[in-house]
């Protein structure tokens, strides 16, 4: 093991000694770095500007990321966070570890976007996949009293399971207790995380499966597969805004906040579509790809405000523990 | 009997095992002093920790239960296709548990195979998920460990004690009392613990196939209490009442697995004669062989579509895979080897019970703590894929030292005496005499551990660098993409190289598996 510290120590020296450019550290999730993923290429443009570094470091998920952050704490090597969710904003604010921005920009959000730290990249609804042959509910209540079979994620362990929990709280409030009682005759299983569930789903475990109204997108567009649709649900359909920050312990500061204007421009905001399955936060100039324009537009957003979502996530939580663990 | 003389010294054994000991207790004590609150435990906490109980119990005495048959029926019967098939039995083992999930449902959920045979009779699908999911899932991922360390112990029966039982006219049933029976006794509590172990940190497999939560389980409470709650308190006092709970198993293993071995033989080759009911034999090694090999077909007709789609980087993190697999089997057997030579010499039952806790060590615990360690001395990124060697590894040394132990034992009491009585060096007796004689479990043990370390996702997700991935992580990353026909080449190539190193390995040392 000693002989392994020192190896790996005279490798990180070696490479810091050939590399005299300023290097900007961002913690991301990983499915952001990954090779299918926005990383590789936006790496490549923002090298392009910076006459930087970029290092690009993948932590699991949003929630596993916010971990990170604060085991690390003030020391921590990043200089820019990218992946938090609204749903995290409150916990990441309470750190204090996180400096202010004055980044703005004409955001194509259905919400109104006033956050003096964190600055949003891209955004989505949440919502059922199903095949685009099969019919498929208007609401929750529709599908609690009907038998299509769901598969689900644990909002205790995953993003998008999270944001369903809150989903059913924002549209049904006092209720949604009684509503999640009456969809645990049509939730197949609830899984770990969304690759489970969506793998699940395509194998035909279940009619329908928790994800994005871009997912039919990614079929379309990478698989020329139009047999996937998101069903769209009258009461509205609850979001999910990624968003980033300045660290305030950051020694590149100036580097730092470029990469955030760099984020919310064209040069970012037009590899997001067709690498991370999500709306842009700014429409580029070029537009949507073709094929976004097929997705489902649902007629009411819903969003939890930051301290809203923390404040009401414990009670939500025990609620769908309740209806479920009968 | 405290000064009794030993042909090996325990010592590098007991080094070794407080290694292990440090590394898994000093993770578990970095990240209890790194909370910022006390932990405590909630209602929901004795629930899950109820529901792990239970299926944890269940998933180890089903299989374990089941292996027995199996394993008498394999040790019996000396057919084409033996090796091959014992070698196969091994691979729901060293699966990935997301791709293990996916084949699993392929063959027994709503729209699996079975369903769609009993629609066609007009027959409603099977209801998969609940307890009985959990525990059929776990026996999917055990039923082989089971069978192959009971297999063992019945190979390890000399020859001649059946020789001596059928020339005194035994018949079947007074041979399984006599022989057979004295054996079990003695290898079963120890393969019921590390089961129960290995199923009490589960999480993904449970949820899943529980159908919700249900089905929540303490590492599910302790990856919560990390990621989403930030309680590192929380976390470090559940990864603390899981290894309470292993040690307690572990412990009452051993009390009941004493008992004195068959003394030496000649190592002829085994002859039975006692070959009645082949028919039943043939029955559980056909059940065993279809239970655990279509899931396995499943992983292989859907991966092979996807094995010419997937772009070279998924080659490049096979080769990964391989190269952390084989550094992992080294640092396993330097661990392994005298930690099972000093169990051997007596008396020291804490040294194989500071193995048995790599088992009910929490990986998300391990990682991070190992991450809170480090990070003042080095960049945990770039130690990545050396961590993941060694977690690995730490992680697998419960099975090497099932596997290890027995023979040790074997071979420190039959040739002991001698190598004493001939002033025989103590590192002379464990080069020429020790290592010898072991050497089909020691081939075994390299096999089991470089395949599941090839397999395992581990630490690795916390470490990660982009750059750097192995071929789980790579998997699970095509599938986060969408790309889950890759994904499933990315598996099956995964299988394959799995089994390939654990045949190299395995068939160097097979021993009376002769068809």
């Amino acid at each position: 093991m000693k002989h392994l510290m020192i190896a790996a120590g005279l490798l990180s020296a070696t490479s810091a000694i050939a590399d005299d450019k300023p290097q900007l550290t961002v913690y991301t999730y990983d499915s952001f770095v990954s090779d299918w993923g926005p990383g590789p290429q936006v790496e490549e443009a923002f090298e392009a500007v910076c006459n930087c570094d970029l290092n690009l470091v993948g932590v699991e998920d949003g929630a596993a990321l916010l971990s990170r952050i604060r085991l690390e704490g003030e020391s921590s090597d990043a200089d820019v966070v990218l992946g938090l969710d609204t749903n995290l904003i409150t916990a990441a604010k309470d750190t204090g570890l996180f400096a202010p921005s004055s980044v703005t920009a004409d955001y194509a959000l259905p919400i109104e976007w006033a956050d003096d730290v964190f600055t949003p990249y891209d955004w989505g609804y949440f919502a059922f996949v199903h095949n685009a042959d099969t019919p498929a509910p208007a609401n929750f209540r529709e599908l609690a009293d009907g038998d299509t079979k769901v598969i689900i994620q644990d909002p205790r362990s995953s993003t998008p399971g999270l944001g369903l929990l809150l989903w059913v709280k924002a549209a049904y409030g006092e209720e949604a207790q009684e509503i999640w009682a009456g969809l645990a005759d049509n939730i197949v299983t609830v899984t770990k995380g969304w690759s489970e569930a969506y793998g699940l789903f395509l194998e035909g475990e279940a009619d329908m499966v928790l994800s994005y109204t871009t997912s039919p997108a990614y079929h379309l567009i990478a698989e020329e597969d139009a047999s996937k649709a998101a069903a769209a649900f009258d009461e509205g359909h609850y979001m999910q805004v990624e968003v980033a920050a300045k660290l305030a312990g950051t020694d590149q500061p100036e580097l730092a906040d470029q990469f955030l204007e760099f984020m919310v421009s064209d040069a970012f905001q037009q590899i997001i579509p067709t690498t991370n399955w999500m709306y842009p936060a700014v429409t580029p100039s070029s537009g949507l790809p073709e094929g976004f324009d097929t997705l489902i537009v649902p007629e009411k957003s819903l969003l939890f405000g930051a301290d809203e979502a923390a404040a009401v996530r414990e009670q939500a939580l025990s609620e769908w523990l309740g209806a479920l663990s009968q | 009997m405290a000064g009794r003389a030993q042909p090996v010294s325990p010592r590098p054994g007991i080094g070794a095992a407080a290694l292990v000991a440090a590394l898994i207790l000093g993770t578990l004590a970095a990240v209890a002093l790194r909370a910022e609150t006390a932990g405590g435990f909630g209602p929901a906490d004795w629930a899950a920790l109820r529901f792990t109980l239970t299926q944890a119990i269940l998933s180890a005495v089903f299989s374990a239960g089941l292996a027995v048959p199996v394993a008498r029926a394999l040790a019996r019967r000396r057919f084409r296709g033996r090796r091959a098939l014992i070698a196969l039995l091994g691979a729901p083992f060293i699966l990935p548990v997301i791709v293990a999930i996916l084949g699993l449902l392929q063959v027994f959920g709503r729209a699996g195979w079975i369903s769609d045979i009993l629609g066609y009779f007009g027959l409603p699908p099977i209801r998969i998920y609940g307890l009985h999911g959990v525990v059929l899932a776990h026996v999917f991922f055990n039923l082989p460990l089971a069978t192959r360390l009971i297999l063992q112990a019945w190979q390890e029966i000399p020859a001649e004690r059946f020789r001596l039982a059928a020339q005194l006219g035994c018949n079947g049933i007074a041979m399984f009392r006599l022989i057979e029976l004295p054996m079990l006794k003695r290898i079963l509590p120890g393969v019921l613990a590390v089961i129960f172990a290995i199923c009490l940190t589960s999480f993904a497999v449970a949820l899943t196939l529980g159908g919700g939560p249900r089905a929540t389980t303490i590492e599910l409470a302790i990856y919560q209490a990390f990621t989403y709650d930030f309680d590192l308190g929380r976390a470090a006092l559940l990864s603390a009442l899981q290894l309470t709970l292993t040690a307690v198993a572990a412990l009452a293993a051993l009390r009941f697995s004493r008992g004195d071995g068959f003394g030496a033989g000649l190592d002829r080759a085994l002859r039975r004669w006692d070959g009645g009911a082949p028919a039943i034999d043939a029955f559980w090694i056909i059940a065993a062989a279809t239970f655990l090999l279509l899931p396995l077909a499943s992983v292989v007709i859907s991966g092979f579509a996807g094995l010419f789609e997937m772009p070279a980087i998924v080659f490049r993190a096979a080769l990964t895979s391989v190269i952390v697999a084989a550094a992992s089997t080294a640092i396993l057997l330097m661990l392994a080897l005298p930690m099972a030579t000093a169990v051997a010499t007596g008396r020291y039952g804490i040294v194989e019970l500071s193995g048995i806790l790599g088992l009910a060590a929490s990986p998300l615990v391990i990682g991070t703590g190992l991450f809170i360690l480090i990070r003042p001395l080095a960049n945990p990124t770039a130690l990545a894929l050396p961590v993941t060697a060694l977690v690995n590894a730490v992680m697998a040394l419960p099975f090497a030292l099932r596997i290890l132990v027995p023979a040790a034992r074997d071979v420190v009491t039959r040739n002991g005496r001698l190598a004493l009585s001939l002033d025989m060096g103590r590192k002379t007796f464990f080069i020429r005499v020790l290592l010898p004689r072991m050497h089909p479990q020691i081939c075994f043990a390299a096999g089991l551990g470089a395949a599941l370390s090839m397999g395992d996702l581990g630490v690795i997700a916390l470490f990660a660098d982009p750059q750097i991935a192995t071929l789980p992580l790579q998997i699970y990353r095509l599938m986060g993409a969408y790309q889950m026909q890759a994904a499933a080449g990315g598996a099956l190539l995964l299988l394959l190289l799995s089994m390939s190193v654990f045949w190299l390995l395995d068939r160097g040392g097979r021993w009376h598996a002769e068809a």
